[in-house]
């Protein structure tokens, strides 16, 4: 444990490509998850996130096999799964019961050809629960693309992506194409979960993707603001998590979930006190407010 | 002046089933129109139709000086109030009334933007709660920041789909007297679907009165009467006046229900 204060050795490590490759990677993906997750949250998304997270490994794990890059094959395996999720869910009503049925047969399916692969079983835990250090400057790239990309797309239609996901029926009213942006939105999501998939790994993805916009969420209801938090959120724990694993060698993964959900306790706690001081006067000028205006 | 809705020999069905048929109806520019019915009657639909939402069986219909459309900017939309559980204060819930279908950052628009949200947050007296989580507003709090985020983009025509269900009266007069205000103030027309027409009635210009793919077009006191609801019911009616208020007697369950619906689920 000492090791986590040995200034010295941090500095060799940053020196290190395959360190700052990952620090980069880590970053972009904490960018991503911080501008999505609000959105997320508000769409009630969290489940389908975990489903496309783990039809990402299945793609991966179907990418080992086939002997293609097994990022593409979690890029592709995410936006099948976004897409399919998408598609089979229109109503919101049973969205839970079809990620259901659809993960728990993607990720059956992902272990079988896990165990058709003959390599290593690294290779295989990695998927699984993240290998940041594994990543290299080819994925960066894709990383990066995909990064720009998703970024790009939001940037056009962030504003009626966020009337629909939180007034659907008024969106819908105003001529906003509903359906249509809830599929973009899926393969946003699941173009940004399979980056997450590397670093992180699949089960972990909603540390970064959830946590910290929920936690967001508890502090502010300010759209704007809730993305600035969870962007911040999401790189500390994204970068904190990575650069506190470095020293002890310890798996990434632990730290960054540690992290997002430390940060998800103090904002939880916070909203509890300030819900607790300033309920009560609130609701009392509403209804002053309210009587005035009825007679005036 | 063309007038701000326009129905000519309207039809709207599923499959064999007809709502209604032949429906002519001009609104004005400035007029209140009452849409009542028992549920099932298309009232809901035909906001649908106006919204662009669902197409005509058959005929015509304008709003706005267009043909429906998804997305006229000319036309207002207040719901239902119903629950809002995602983060939100209430004046992003304004400014999405007034740009929320555009693509683009609009970060060119930003300070016209705050002013409009400004000034429709004033008109309603909801500055006071504008920066609460709207999730944490009462039924009417939320109802008045519904019509700011109709009326911000300036409508010609306010669509409004049961706005007052699950208020108490106290902010049913509240909300619908925002209405009739804005009306007043700025000639739009207002096509109020509502299955009780009480809370409104010193309002309404007009009635639209649908039953079972029939409908009466009249003041109020041209179409809530006993002689016609029973017409349109075909079977017997009783309109009773009691301290200006109307009851509508032997209609049963069909004019008092409370069931909620939503603008996206079609008729069965």
């Amino acid at each position: 444990m000492d090791k986590l204060f040995d200034f010295d050795l941090y500095g060799r490590l940053f020196a290190l490509p395959y360190v700052q490759a990952a620090l980069i990677a880590a970053a972009i993906l904490g960018l991503l998850a911080g501008v999505l997750g609000p959105l997320i949250v508000s769409r009630n998304m969290a489940f389908a996130v975990h489903g496309t997270s783990e039809l990402s490994f299945t793609g991966g794990a179907a990418a080992l096999l086939l002997g293609i890059d097994v990022g593409h094959g979690a890029l592709a395996g995410a936006i099948v799964a976004a897409l399919v999720l998408g598609l089979l869910s229109r109503r919101s009503s049973d969205h839970d019961s079809v990620i259901g049925a659809v993960l728990s047969f993607g990720l059956g399916v992902g272990v079988l050809l896990l165990w058709f692969y003959p390599g290593r079983a690294a290779n295989k835990f990695g998927l699984l629960v993240g290998q940041i250090v594994g990543v290299d400057f080819a994925s960066i790239a894709l990383l990066s693309v995909c990064g720009i990309a998703v970024m790009l797309v939001l940037l056009v239609i962030y504003r009626p992506l966020l009337f629909a996901s939180v007034d659907p029926d008024v969106a819908r009213a105003r001529g906003v194409p509903v359906g249509g942006l809830s599929l973009v939105f899926a393969v946003l999501v699941g173009v940004a979960t399979a980056l997450g998939v590397q670093t992180v790994g699949a089960l972990l993805v909603l540390a970064l993707m959830i946590t910290p916009a929920a936690a967001a969420a508890r502090v502010t209801a300010s759209p704007l603001r809730a993305t600035v938090l969870a962007v911040v959120f999401a790189e500390s724990a994204a970068l904190g998590g990575f650069i506190l694993s470095l020293a002890p060698g310890a798996p990434v993964s632990a730290f960054v979930t540690g992290i997002s959900f430390l940060i998800y306790l103090v904002c939880w706690t916070i909203s509890l006190l300030r819900g607790r001081s300033a309920r009560g006067p609130a609701v009392l000028t509403n209804a002053v407010q309210l009587r005035n205006s009825v007679s005036g | 002046m063309t007038p701000a809705v326009s129905l000519r020999d309207a039809t709207l069905g599923y499959g064999d089933r007809i709502l209604w048929s032949g429906l002519n109806l001009d609104i004005e520019r400035g007029e209140f129109i009452a849409v009542l019915g028992p549920n099932g009657s298309g009232k809901t639909s035909l906001l649908r139709v106006l919204l662009g939402l669902t197409s005509l069986s058959s005929g015509t219909a304008t709003i706005a000086g267009e043909p429906p459309g998804r997305g006229n900017r000319r036309i207002g939309y207040i719901p239902q109030q119903r629950a809002i559980d995602a983060p939100l204060r209430g004046r992003d819930l304004v400014g999405l009334g007034l740009d929320g279908h555009r693509w683009g950052t609009g970060v060119s628009r930003i300070r016209e933007r705050r002013q409009r949200v400004d000034r429709a947050l004033a008109d309603v007296g909801a500055e006071a709660f504008a920066k609460a989580p709207v999730s944490q507003l009462s039924g009417g709090e939320q109802q008045r920041l519904r019509v700011a985020q109709a009326l911000v983009s300036d409508p010609e025509v306010l669509l409004c789909d049961e706005p007052l269900l699950s208020l108490d009266l106290a902010n049913q007069r509240v909300v619908s007297t925002l209405i009739d205000r804005r009306r007043r103030a700025a000639d739009t027309a207002v096509l109020f679907v509502t299955h009780e027409i009480n809370p409104i009635l010193p309002l309404v210009d007009r009635v639209l009165y649908l039953v079972d793919g029939r409908f009466r077009v009249g003041r109020p006191d041209e179409v809530m009467n006993s002689e016609t609801l029973s017409e349109l019911y075909r079977a017997k009616i009783d309109v009773v006046r009691v301290r200006g208020q109307i009851h509508v007697v032997g209609a049963q369950s069909g004019l008092c229900e409370d069931d909620t619906h939503h603008l996206h689920e079609e008729p069965a």
